[in-house]
């Protein structure tokens, strides 16, 4: 069974961005770029998969940029046997990228998908739904367990009343939630073996797949910002300002 | 111009949810009309037909619908959206789970989260875990979205909707094993008008009985940091963060969460948020309307005592 993990390129979730200043976008400029942190689960996910015996081939892919190469080795070095960049400088929407990603999969004939259940840059949670609609899989979204027996994949996912088990026949696709693991970090003889690794870089051109324009951002602004509080001295002064002043209690 | 909205419910009641985003659908403007997919659903239905400026209520009742699967929901969505201009659901874990499934099988993009209602086919949606506000256009005929519930008033439940029962079942491609839902005599987080939220400074589940009795005591609900919920003090269900639930309730009280801008992104609209914190700096005490630097093993005793 092979497994396709697409990745993104996105802020790292540490740094705190900010409004460029003709309000069109977020100031992306010098900021440390990372793997998205749900990306990065599903990678670990499909290379555990592998490492039990259920994967024989672990596929990682991005979208996005030149420099979106570096995602792709960091995925490498935690264990992806190869990558496959389709590059572009365009901004696409989530349909636009599951629509490549389905082009690579049948190209590839993976069984199984594993994607990030959203990237913490657009925040849209949409991309592996999108996927399995347009090849017409069963999905199970917000993963926190997947077990692989034969060719049944039994997944766990969070909902917001508790947990679901579901079971899925392949090929399938599996968005990952945070719980699903903790990615390993990738040793430094691993980082040097990635660079070795095969890396092969596509266009959307190549793909037989046509991309229509969805949406246009007409501007990015930064939140109302919260007016400053005031510090307590104690508990009694707390209940007493939640009383009289704020009237919350 | 119609529009239709997904229901929010566990076939035994409608969640109030659904009321939120019938109010999104005002804001849009033209009939709406809302679906309610389920098994036995019929108090869900009736619940659904009450809400203020509701047309129709269109009803696919069938056991392959008990448990909410994205497959077969979605289909039968996309089947009922050929009559619609704008598709909405709750960005609820079910929301998001089958409307982008929608979206693509009628080939338009979906916008998540809106929070905000510009006109017909513009809307306010945040970034980056809320750090940015993004007004996004859509040129797409059919307008998908998911709404953040917490950003809407519920409309008042005073109508009196047409019922349409829908016939077509479509089977499901998955198989449903099981369900553990948490059972709370709690508010639920969304609902909550006050939450008490727990963060890794609680050192331990036990610890949470401080937490749950001072939420009982405001009727509130009981919610949790990430760190609280990654080190096993607290089931999943209760996060609050960009990546859990979205909150705004009356009052947020944070007790030993020391404020990670993804916790923020999911609590920073609430009303009045009261941290309590032994760190000075920590980042929650820049968005708290009250800030209280102690210890919380003592502090809760001592809220609980005045409260």
């Amino acid at each position: 069974m092979k497994v396709l993990v697409p990745v993104k390129r996105v802020v790292d979730a540490n740094v705190k961005v900010r409004v460029n200043a003709d309000n069109t976008s977020i100031d992306t400029a010098n900021l440390k770029m990372a793997i998205n942190p749900f990306c990065e689960i599903a990678v670990e996910e499909a290379v555990r998969l592998k490492e039990a015996g259920s994967a024989s081939e672990v596929i990682v892919m991005s979208i996005g940029p030149k420099a979106s190469q570096e995602q792709l080795r960091t995925a490498l070095a935690l264990g992806a046997d190869r990558a496959i960049h389709i590059l572009t400088d365009e901004d696409l929407v989530p349909l636009s990228v599951a629509k490549l990603i389905h082009a690579v999969q049948k190209k590839e004939q993976v069984d199984l998908v594993i994607l990030g259940k959203q990237s913490i840059d657009s925040d849209n949670n949409q991309t592996g739904q999108m996927l399995a609609a347009i090849g017409k899989m069963p999905q199970a979204t917000f993963a926190s367990e997947i077990k692989m027996n034969a060719d049944q994949l039994t997944v766990t996912r969070e909902v917001d009343g508790g947990l679901q088990t579901l079971m899925l026949p392949l090929p399938a696709v599996v968005t990952a939630d945070l719980r699903l693991n903790e990615p390993r970090y990738a040793k430094l003889p691993n980082i040097m073996k990635a660079k070795r690794k095969p890396l092969e870089t596509l266009t959307p051109a190549d793909f037989d797949v046509t991309l229509k324009s969805h949406q246009t951002v007409l501007k990015v602004t930064p939140p109302a910002e919260r007016s400053a509080g005031v510090m307590v001295s104690s508990v009694e002064e707390l209940v007493e300002k939640l009383k009289n002043e704020a009237k919350v209690i | 111009m119609a529009i239709l909205v997904l229901a929010e419910h566990d076939n035994a009641s409608l969640k109030l949810d659904t009321a939120k985003v019938v109010a999104c659908g005002q804001a849009i403007g033209g009939d709406i009309d809302v679906l309610v997919i389920g098994h036995n659903c019929n108090d869900a239905v009736s619940s659904a037909q009450q809400l203020n400026g509701v047309r129709k209520v269109l009803v696919a009742d069938a056991a392959v619908y008990a448990n909410g699967l994205a497959e077969n929901t979605a289909d039968v969505v996309t089947d009922v959206a050929a009559d619609y201009e704008h598709v909405l659901a709750a960005a609820s874990s079910h929301g998001k789970d089958v409307l982008p499934r929608v979206a693509a099988l009628l080939d338009v993009n979906q916008l998540s989260e809106v929070i905000a209602v510009v006109s017909s086919d513009t809307f306010v949606r945040p970034i980056y875990a809320g750090s940015a506000l993004a007004t996004v256009q859509s040129l797409d005929d059919k307008k998908v979205m998911t709404v953040r519930s917490s950003a809407f008033d519920a409309v008042a439940s005073d109508g009196s909707a047409e019922l349409v029962t829908l016939t077509q079942e479509v089977a499901p491609q998955v198989e449903f094993i099981s369900q553990s839902l948490t059972v709370s005599e709690r508010p639920e987080l969304g609902n909550a008008s006050v939450i008490v939220s727990g963060g890794r400074a609680m050192g331990n589940s036990e610890n949470f009985g401080i937490l749950e009795q001072l939420a009982d005591k405001l009727g509130g609900a009981l919610g949790a940091s990430r760190a609280a919920v990654d080190a096993g003090f607290v089931p999943n269900d209760l996060q609050v963060g960009q990546t859990g639930k979205i909150v705004a309730p009356d009052l947020y009280i944070a007790v030993g969460i020391s404020g990670a801008i993804q916790h923020l992104a999911g609590m920073k609209d609430s009303k009045v948020i009261v941290a309590i914190n032994k760190d000075p700096e920590a980042p929650i005490f820049q968005v708290a309307d009250y800030g209280l630097e102690a210890d919380l093993f003592e502090a809760v005793p001592q809220l609980l005592e005045l409260l």
